[in-house]
């Protein structure tokens, strides 16, 4: 039993050092900050659009800042911003160290009841994470908002920072990205698959 | 990395996958729908009082996706069970289990189904205590606390062991802010009063009382230090009918003695009413015995 216990505690360990390889920090100025994870080993990042807003439009042409799980600091700018969905995909600019992408899940085959794990930036807490299971996910929760569209609730606590932050299945691949609270003890997350449609389109586009 | 959290995971998703069957969307308010429990082959469905807040037009939603129309067979607002009868025969009686087989510390799910899908949160077993007594006087055979999220339409739903069997139903209205599971033996006893009576019967005195200490050598003779003083007696009242007066103190009902008003209560369940039972009183110093037949609660 103890065994037991020990090796689950051993194999969450493991799991949040190796997505934290894929997790950044973004900021954007005065306006807070929140979480992103890196998709590409060239630099391609996806966060949630209300991390970003407001640096686009007013001030054209700023930059965001992005701290990599390494520490450095480094300068990125907004590819594609969908404020429906509520996604933005962002590419790293500069020198850029060797990057570690994060394994994409099948967001569509989630089973309720089945792990998941949180990791972001909560109140600026680097890194942490918070585990729980899958409520449920797709397009029937109807207390989820924009009818019709896909989202995955979770069993766990989302705090301000853990925007953007990736969402991770038992093996550390990507399922979603946190979104929002629904209400203390519940979070929402888009799914994975509706981040990599965005995240091709912009490279169909030849932005990256 | 070990099997172990993998293993975990599926577990749990193969537990809420087995225990969905059971489980149906109870559309009874103008807002979101709640849950509700097959509780047996022939169409019967337990669910939530507070969750129905029409008496007509209730409709139930299968697995299977089939909805039809159920008619409410009976309420128990003191243990906000209520208990639905629809005309689909199922075959999917989920397991119970007695939730004697529970430890505080072990994980459990909490189910729902407000939508065609069903849900899962996690917790565990907070608490576990004795019989207790809803604020509304509804008694429940066993105090059963977890930490899992009641999610918007979990009321009504089940609790879920590891093994993936029912132990309790989740209800967020008998408590505020834990989550409650009503147990078994509790849901076994109000859902055949409720199928029998349409309502869970209580038996009624008439009287009104409060605590007294027992002189000293009548504590030492009944081993007993209180009884229930009677500081009213109504009108025509099974109470008068059986000779009770204002000012006897109560010490025992049907052999049981009578410390408290919570004894009272208990030895007032649905199956004294018409039945005439001992009553024993402390009169002017002396120990009476008189038969009182308890009325049913107006």
């Amino acid at each position: 039993m103890t065994t037991l216990l020990t090796q689950l505690n051993s194999d969450l360990g493991e799991l949040a050092d190796k997505v934290r390889r894929s997790l950044v920090q973004v900021a954007a100025g005065r306006r807070g900050s929140g979480s992103g994870v890196i998709l590409t080993p060239d630099g391609l990042v996806a966060t949630n659009a209300h991390v970003i807003s407001g640096t686009r439009g007013r001030r054209p042409g700023r930059r965001l800042r992005i701290t990599l799980p390494t520490g450095v600091v480094v300068e990125a700018t907004s590819l594609t911003q969908d404020d429906e969905l509520d996604v933005a995909i962002l590419k790293l600019e500069g020198e850029l160290p060797e990057l570690q992408p994060i394994e994409f899940g099948d967001s569509k085959a989630l089973r309720p009841g089945q792990w998941v794990m949180a990791m972001g930036y909560p109140w600026g807490v680097s890194g942490a994470v918070a585990g729980g299971i899958v409520i449920g996910a797709g397009p029937d929760l109807p207390e989820a908002p924009g009818a019709g569209r896909d989202w995955i609730a979770v069993d766990l606590a989302l705090r301000p920072g853990h925007s953007g932050g990736p969402l991770v299945d038992d093996q550390g691949r990507l399922i979603g990205i946190s979104t929002m609270m629904a209400g203390l003890e519940v979070g929402m997350a888009v799914p994975a698959h509706v981040i990599e449609e965005l995240a091709k389109e912009t490279i169909a586009a030849g932005h990256a | 990395m070990s099997a172990v959290l993998p293993d975990l995971s599926e577990a749990l998703a193969d537990a809420v996958a087995a225990a969905a069957h059971g489980l149906v969307r109870v559309e009874g308010r103008e807002r979101l729908p709640a849950t509700g429990i097959v509780w047996d082959a022939e169409g019967l469905i337990v669910t939530a009082h507070h969750v129905l807040e029409q008496d007509e037009n209730i409709k139930v939603g299968f697995e299977d996706g089939e909805t039809v129309t159920a008619e409410v067979v009976g309420r128990d607002p003191a243990t906000d069970l209520a208990l639905l009868r629809t005309s689909k025969r199922s075959s999917s009686v989920p397991e119970w289990a007695d939730s004697e087989t529970l430890r505080v510390g072990h994980m459990v799910l909490a189910l729902g189904r407000p939508g065609t899908s069903v849900r899962a949160t996690l917790g565990i077993v907070s608490a576990l205590g004795k019989a207790w007594r809803t604020p509304a006087g509804g008694p429940v055979d066993r105090y059963l606390q977890t930490d899992t999220v009641m999610y918007p339409g979990f009321s009504g739903g089940p609790l879920v062991d590891a093994q993936g069997r029912f132990v309790g139903l989740n209800t967020s209205a008998l408590l505020r802010s834990v989550s409650i599971a009503v147990p078994l033996p509790t849901l076994n006893r109000v859902v055949k009063e409720l199928s029998e009576h349409g309502s869970v019967r209580r038996a009624y005195l008439g009287v009104g009382a409060q605590p007294a200490r027992l002189p000293e050598a009548i504590a030492k003779e009944l081993d007993q230090e209180t009884g229930l003083l009677l500081v009213s007696v109504e009108q025509g009242s099974a109470a008068e009918v059986g000779g009770l007066f204002l000012g006897d103190t109560l010490v025992s009902l049907g052999g049981v003695p009578v410390r408290h008003l919570d004894d009272l209560f208990s030895s007032l369940d649905g199956g004294v009413i018409g039945q005439p039972i001992a009553a024993r009183i402390l009169r002017s110093g002396q120990l009476e015995e008189l038969t009182v037949t308890p009325a049913a609660h107006p």
